[in-house]
């Protein structure tokens, strides 16, 4: 696989509704590895991720980059399969649509929604519409994916799951992936960083040791985790 | 069952108002004699009937039609939007009651004025209905599809004019209904067949009974018009559940 190519902000600014979410920022996202994002409500979090995928005024993406939101966003009026391959719809271009066809069943397969192929989203219950998202997320084929907060609203054990499943199929993609969730960031990311301040400032490089995804009954990870609420509360 | 029982309590009421007070049938006819006339007179009627609703339902799709082009229009182009809104709207200032002796002056006392007059009435619903539907698309959606590099073409046709289809389906039930509206209307002012032609006539010579049984087969039509419509207008948006049935 050809090693995706590393996201880096450089002497950014952000500004949301008139407030200065963040000045001057420089990051540098290490390619082919998935660094998530931490911090308290309103820090910023979701302003960066939308600086990073162009949505904000002014910003242009930092190149083809697929995005995650935090609702699910499927088309009500689209099978599970032609939301998947919305991307493609999109561009209207035939022969890439019908190419991607394959690719969009392999995914739901992959994810488990391989017998719901043809089934409209209303159908599905919450954690099935969140795989359904992941996979179109994934049906893009971007080396960049930009996540915000994608499990965040999942009970406990589908969460865990879709963290399993996510890790395996975005190996190799450089993932910037917000989330308020320290065990989610311990789980999956290669690196950490903690937002906090207003404007906000990263924190150093957290990386914990490990494959991906991490095993949540690790003694290590445990300890890690106190250490990342705890800054997160004199942080915030 | 239970607005059935209503209705022929009423009809019931209506019968007994007439015999009690003795009533002239050309003031007020019974219940009774009008049912008598339905029955005797249905092939007028029946003929009648077909002609109106040719035109409620030319006037529907027409309307339907030409406010769905001229709402998406506006929703694509801003120059659309600019030149040619404001004077959409102001145009509803104009009773259309008024303009239809020119529609029969211009288009005659045949069928095409009261399709033009239908279709008048209901072009407005239909646009404001859709436009409002295609300006309200969800954001997430659009910014999903901005993050898919899609061309504007391709989100206006594929996500906000289908995500606009529940709201269009408000604008055309509501079509529907004033639809018959436009046609009558028509008819009154100078036709020479239809259900609202018959009412006058009859009227006017005192058949006022006749023109009971033109109203109440009129009834019928515009209930099946509206029936009709909403029928399509849930099978355009099968993803929409519609509570309260």
């Amino acid at each position: 696989m050809v090693s995706s190519p590393a996201l880096s902000v450089r002497s950014a600014h952000i500004v949301l509704d008139g407030h200065v979410v963040a000045e001057n920022l420089s990051l540098e996202f290490p390619g082919g590895r998935t660094t998530c994002l931490l911090g308290r409500s309103g820090v910023g979090k979701t302003s960066l991720l939308r600086h990073l995928a162009g949505l904000l005024p002014g910003t242009a993406p930092a190149g083809p980059v697929a995005y995650m939101a935090q609702r699910d966003l499927l088309l009500p009026w689209l099978s599970v399969l032609d939301n998947v391959r919305l991307g493609h719809r999109l561009r209207g271009d035939a022969a890439a649509r019908h190419a991607a066809g394959p690719r969009a069943r392999a995914l739901l397969a992959e994810v488990g929604l391989g017998h719901h192929l043809d089934a409209l989203p209303q159908t599905l219950s919450g954690g099935m519409r969140q795989r359904a998202a992941l996979a179109r997320t994934l049906c893009e084929d971007r080396q960049i994916v930009l996540m915000d907060e994608p499990f965040g609203h999942l009970d406990a054990v589908t969460r865990f799951d879709l963290q399993d499943l996510a890790a395996r199929l975005l190996r190799g993609r450089t993932v910037v992936m917000v989330t308020h969730d320290p065990l989610e960031a311990l789980r999956l990311g290669h690196e950490i960083r903690i937002l906090s301040g207003t404007p906000f400032v990263p924190g150093p490089v957290i990386a914990p040791s490990g494959a991906v995804p991490r095993d949540p009954a690790d003694p290590e990870l445990l300890a890690l985790q106190a250490r990342l609420i705890g800054e997160l509360r004199t942080g915030g | 069952m239970r607005p059935l029982v209503t209705a022929l309590g009423l009809l019931a009421g209506w019968e007994l108002l007439v015999w009690l007070a003795r009533l002239p049938p050309y003031i007020l006819p019974p219940p009774s004699r009008v049912a008598v006339v339905l029955m005797e007179r249905r092939a007028l009627l029946l003929e009648q009937a077909a002609w109106t609703g040719a035109e409620m339902m030319l006037g529907l799709a027409l309307g339907l039609l030409l406010g769905a082009a001229l709402a998406v229009l506006f929703a694509a182009s801003a120059g659309w939007r600019r030149w040619a809104l404001p004077l959409v709207i102001v145009s509803q200032a104009i009773p259309v009651i008024a303009v239809a002796p020119l529609l029969v002056l211009w288009l005659g006392y045949g069928m095409a004025s009261k399709v033009a007059m239908a279709a008048l009435v209901i072009f407005f619903p239909v646009v404001s209905s859709l436009y409002d539907g295609l300006r309200r698309t969800d954001p997430g959606w659009l910014e999903l599809a901005r993050t898919m590099d899609a061309s504007p073409r391709a989100v206006l046709l594929q996500i906000r004019l289908p995500a606009a289809l529940p709201a269009f389906a408000s604008g055309a039930r509501i079509a529907a209904a004033v639809a018959p509206i436009g046609a009558v209307i028509g008819e009154w002012v100078g036709a020479s067949a239809g259900l609202g032609f018959l009412m006058t006539q009859s009227l006017a010579r005192g058949q006022t009974p006749l023109a009971f049984a033109a109203l109440f087969v009129l009834c019928l039509l515009g209930l099946a018009l509206y029936v009709a419509t909403d029928r399509l207008a849930r099978r355009l948006v099968p993803w929409q559940p519609i509570q309260g049935d």
